[in-house]
């Protein structure tokens, strides 16, 4: 007991005086994270969407393959983005193999199945309601799906920052393509990984803290947003 | 039956199935221009979806719905419960007129003139979604309005209404009928059917029982099943 309150002390002192490694590594884990959020939501809302109200053959086979995708193990997408983008994969030539863009795409993959099923499910929702009033007005598939997205943007928004809440506390797929480099690649997790394993138990105890905190305001972010809109807009 | 005006809508035979139910038994109905029809019957008999099937939004299993002309006219249909989307009221009018390709300097005029008419000018801005059900429907009814149907389907609009808003409506509809659209509405309401309607068709288990003007519907229903229907139902209107 004595020693985690010994770590918790170095960690609140470290958090408060601003360690310039510690400092680092919290902004690049918000930076990637939130890029690989805008990324797996820029692709996963129209894809839930479309495949909420869409009606073409092998929707069923999808919408199978996205909820499979959530329940993938994120060393395994890391496995599969490491051997695309190591030299000998199909993308090594773009030369992203540990570096903060390999982690972005690592995460925007785990993003998209979590950010298309929730938007899939918000915007069925919305579609059980609005079918019959689109369909008389003589609204398209695609003007539809246009309108489902922007009528349910308070829900989705909240969607989006589960992706982001996602990518921030992933650990085991950015350790294998970004490989958790010093001042280049390492993020929140991998650090509280790496600083477990070395027995520096209160810089994790510090990131582990941030990272919690993060997760939290995420939350009450959305849920605030939710409150909101829900006054605002019914 | 030379003098008697082209149907603006046949149904000839419909027969509609809903999850392995026969709701509608082929119908047959002939919707003459010029006049406000009040479609009745009791709960179950079908009335909706007669109603969602002239305007295509239930495909029929046999049957055929055939417009004046051969093709389908501009129409609009206002449902029970009104749907709004999540923007302005005005935003809301101004939506169907961009689905329906008005653009512009047009659609904003339009959009306008439709509010004005139905009464909301000063919520015009207002969010749609936490407006009363009142003016959810006054809303609604702009909305179909703005787009100038041919033909406007109403499903029980002032189901969910207070006396006072289901007037409301009732004078809008009658506004709208004056101005030459064809009005085809459901109610359970027979003072409302008495008030709106020139004719009534009266649903019996999915088929027309009878189609009779209104006053006289109401003075001597043709069909046995009508007699029951106002016999059960006009003690409490």
């Amino acid at each position: 007991m004595f020693e985690i309150f010994a770590s918790l002390k170095l960690a609140l002192d470290l958090m408060a005086n601003g360690n310039a490694e510690f400092v680092r590594v919290v902004a690049l884990s918000l930076e990637l994270s939130l890029a690989a959020a805008v990324l797996g939501s820029a692709i996963g809302l129209p894809l839930g969407a479309i495949v909420a109200i869409g009606r073409f053959p092998g929707r069923r086979s999808l919408i199978v393959a996205l909820n499979a995708l959530l329940g993938l193990p994120s060393v395994v997408v890391g496995l599969v983005v490491y051997l695309m983008l190591s030299r000998a994969g199909p993308l090594g030539s773009w030369g992203l193999l540990f570096t903060p863009g390999a982690i972005v795409i690592a995460q925007t993959v785990l993003v998209i199945p979590i950010v298309a099923a929730l938007a899939r499910q918000v915007v069925e929702d919305a579609w059980n309601e609005y079918a019959e009033q689109l369909r008389s007005l003589g609204v398209g598939t695609g003007r539809a799906v246009r309108t489902l997205l922007w009528d349910t943007r308070f829900s989705l928004l909240t969607v989006a920052l589960a992706g982001f809440g996602r990518a921030a506390s992933e650990v085991g797929a950015v350790m294998i393509v970004g490989g958790n480099i010093d001042g280049v690649t390492r993020v929140m997790t991998t650090a509280i990984a790496l600083e477990t394993s070395k027995g520096d138990l209160p810089l994790a105890l510090a990131l582990g803290i941030v990272l919690i905190l993060v997760v939290l305001a995420v939350n009450a972010g959305a849920y605030a947003i939710r409150e909101w809109s829900a006054i605002r807009h019914g | 039956m030379a003098e008697r005006p082209a149907a603006l809508l046949r149904a000839r035979d419909l027969t509609v199935v809903l999850g392995g139910v026969t709701v509608l038994d082929r119908l047959s109905l002939e919707i003459l221009p010029g006049l406000r029809t009040v479609v009745l019957g009791a709960n179950g008999a079908g009335k909706s979806v007669t109603l969602r099937a002239l305007h295509g939004l239930v495909p029929p299993a046999s049957g055929t719905v055939e417009w004046q002309g051969g093709r389908a006219p501009r129409q609009a249909m206002v449902f029970q419960r009104p749907v709004m989307l999540r923007r302005s009221a005005l935003a809301n009018v101004a939506y169907g007129l961009a689905v329906n390709g008005v653009d512009g300097e047009a659609r904003d005029r339009r959009a306008r003139a439709a509010i004005a008419k139905v009464g909301l000018e000063a919520i015009a801005h207002r969010p749609a979604r936490v407006l009363s059900g009142g003016e959810q429907q006054r809303l609604a009814l702009a909305r179909a309005w703005a787009l100038e149907p041919a033909i406007l389907f109403l499903d029980e609009p002032t189901a969910s209404l207070d006396p006072g808003a289901a007037g409301e409506v009732e004078r809008i509809v009658a506004a709208i009928a004056a101005e030459g659209k064809r009005i085809v509405m459901t109610t359970h309401n027979l003072g409302q059917a008495r008030r709106l309607a020139d004719e009534i068709v009266f649903i019996h288990q999915g088929r027309v029982a009878e189609q009779t003007p209104a006053d006289r519907f109401f003075a001597e229903p043709q069909s046995q099943h009508a007699r029951a229907f106002l016999k059960g139902e006009l003690p409490w209107t």
